[in-house]
């Protein structure tokens, strides 16, 4: 009798084991929440971007290469008005041409900040880089609208709400993103590689250029992807400058429209359920397949060109 | 001195050229915002509400929403972050599992915050028929808030050595009430760090509370403040503009009169909400380095 008791208690689990169990399951089950979350989110909005297609029977051709975007209504040759060519045309514009603008500065001043003056660059640009990346893009957006827009209006012609500006504003909003990553994958490169260098008679220049940027270039290239996908992905700074116009671009500084600028814009003018609105939410897919495409790219460079010790 | 040290020499005065003109940006921007800015700022203008047609409205709506809407968004997220990430970094293993879960986040922090915003739209506004409302803001934001959260708390939690964890499991705790007791105490400075340095970024959002929160401000009844009344300021059914949403709304509308004015007031508050953000975070971060690395 007092054996079987005992027998029993022994086979059951205690109280801190249990507790244990459920310990972990509370963190599991918090971790599984977000998972749930991120595959809702391409669930939900996947099934809502091809209505347009599987629902209003709108060709894949007419969207991604038609020119005319006034949903609801045809063109003249008779298809129905949903070309989003526009649209993705000025996103990949924006984001290259700030891509292309920021990249040297980024790539020089993370060059500074580890190569030249690592103090220094600890000091101001370290927290220089950490409040650029704090200031919100509406706030950005404003600025945009204050000095950009008028001193491109000035400078270069037209309305000064374009391709142009929103290239300059986003080529500040980028740039830190780039510098801290850039500067990480600096400092990942052994001390012994300068070494090495300076030791074979290169310059200092010659050392940062032959040896330490050519290391680090898989990491430098992330970095770039990564300030392209915010850039692609950068909705109300780009809104408030570029025009929202869904015309094709003809020039920098003519009125123009990214696929983010017309989500925030339109998506509160249309009714659930129609095409109009039905046509955004396929925008907001190209946007989202846009960032997952990113970050297969940011992955795909990684496993490339990690460090390998 | 040769050919290729001058050519070093002048490389070198184009970085530091490159990096003294970050430098310019910066204080350029904090400058313009400031000067801009601050001169419109004053009591009046942060308490009384928004005037749509007419000069002289204020912020104090939007402020009021853009704090209650930043404190519901990390209770509602501190919670499932920091379960996340003790089990990312304290049970975890190496394996495919893992990994997966990891993207999946990567991929959360990286979508533009516009898609996070619609995607809140649809289920919360749309689906769940929260409407245009603190609560559906403050799911979104929860959202786009986990992924960081979760990370600068796993990285607070990987700070805490080793030596704590085998001591707590040598006195013969069990590996969860370890965790609970020994290390997220210890790791308590990095994850309040953390919080506030989220806090910052969650402050400034806007592209996912256009269709969430909404794009109005209700006029408050400030003396009720029972949340089941409509016009309480606690009322998480009623449309709340923040007061990022407020800068854009006004800015891409454009029909008040002293537009210019509100908006570089509202920027300069917004911006110096985020600088004592990030300041008391690095303050609170040295702080709490100084008391470990001091053996006293």
């Amino acid at each position: 009798m007092q054996n079987q008791k005992l027998a029993k208690q022994l086979m059951k689990k205690s109280k801190t084991a249990r507790y244990e169990r459920f310990g972990r399951l509370l963190c599991l089950s918090a971790l599984l929440l977000i998972m749930v979350i991120v595959i809702g989110i391409i669930a939900f909005i996947a099934t809502k971007g091809m209505s347009t297609f599987m629902k209003d029977h709108i060709s894949m051709k007419d969207f991604f290469t038609g020119t005319i975007w006034n949903p609801g209504a045809k063109t003249p040759s008779g298809h129905a008005a949903v070309g989003a060519l526009p649209m993705i045309v000025g996103s990949f514009l924006v984001t290259i041409l700030a891509a292309i603008l920021s990249t040297p500065f980024a790539i020089g001043t993370a060059v500074y900040m580890t190569e030249i003056s690592p103090k220094r660059g600890a000091k101001i640009l370290q927290p220089v880089t950490e409040l650029l990346v704090g200031i919100p893009s509406v706030v950005y957006g404003f600025i945009g609208l204050s000095v950009v827009v008028p001193f491109v209006r000035n400078t270069f012609g037209g309305s000064g709400f374009g391709i142009l500006s929103g290239t300059f504003v986003l080529f500040v909003m980028i740039l830190p993103t780039i510098v801290s990553m850039t500067v990480d994958s600096l400092k990942s490169v052994p001390t012994y590689y300068r070494q090495a260098s300076l030791a074979l008679g290169a310059t200092k220049w010659q050392t940062i250029w032959k040896v330490v940027l050519r290391a680090a270039s898989p990491g430098i290239l992330t970095a770039v992807v990564f300030g392209m996908a915010r850039a692609f992905g950068e909705a109300l700074a780009v809104q408030m400058v570029i025009g929202n116009a869904s015309l094709m671009p003809h020039n920098l500084v003519s009125p123009a429209s990214t696929l983010t600028s017309v989500l925030t814009a339109g998506m509160g003018n249309t009714v659930m359920g129609s095409l109009q609105n039905d046509a955004l939410w396929s925008l907001a897919l190209v946007l989202l397949a846009m960032s997952l495409f990113f970050n297969l790219l940011v992955h795909f460079i990684g496993k490339k060109g990690a460090f390998s010790k | 001195m040769n050919r290729m040290q001058k050519q070093s020499q002048v490389a070198m005065g184009l970085l530091r050229a490159i990096a003294g003109f970050v430098v310019l940006i910066l204080a350029f921007l904090i400058g313009y915002i400031f000067i801009t800015g601050l001169p419109n700022i004053s009591w009046k203008f942060l308490t009384s509400p928004a005037k749509a047609f007419s000069a002289g409205g204020g912020i104090g709506i939007q402020l009021f929403n853009s704090f209650y809407l930043l404190i519901l968004a990390m209770l509602i997220s501190l919670p499932i972050a920091l379960g996340a990430s003790i089990y990312l970094n304290e049970y975890a293993k190496d394996n495919w599992f893992t990994s997966t879960i990891r993207t999946a986040i990567e991929i959360l922090s990286s979508l533009p915050s516009v898609v996070v915003g619609l995607f809140g739209f649809l289920l919360f506004v749309v689906q769940y028929n929260f409407g245009f409302s603190i609560i559906s803001g403050a799911l979104t934001l929860t959202i786009f808030n986990l992924p960081l959260l979760t990370r600068n708390i796993e990285e607070a939690l990987a700070s805490v050595a080793d030596d704590q964890r085998q001591g707590g499991l040598g006195l013969g705790l069990s590996k969860y009430e370890t965790i609970i007791h020994i290390v997220v105490p210890a790791a308590l400075p990095g994850i309040i760090s953390g919080i506030i340095l989220c806090s910052g970024r969650v402050f400034g959002e806007a592209a996912a509370l256009i269709y969430t929160a909404g794009q109005s401000a209700p006029a408050l009844n400030f003396a009720d403040w029972n949340p089941f009344n409509i016009d309480s300021p606690l009322s998480p059914l009623r449309p709340a503009e923040t007061l990022a949403v407020h800068i854009w709304k006004i800015n891409s509308e454009g029909i008040m009169p002293d537009l210019t004015k509100v908006s570089s007031g509202s920027a300069a508050v917004l911006v110096l909400a985020i600088l004592i953000f990030n300041l008391s975070a690095r303050y609170i971060g040295r702080k709490v380095f100084e008391k470990m690395t001091s053996m006293d």
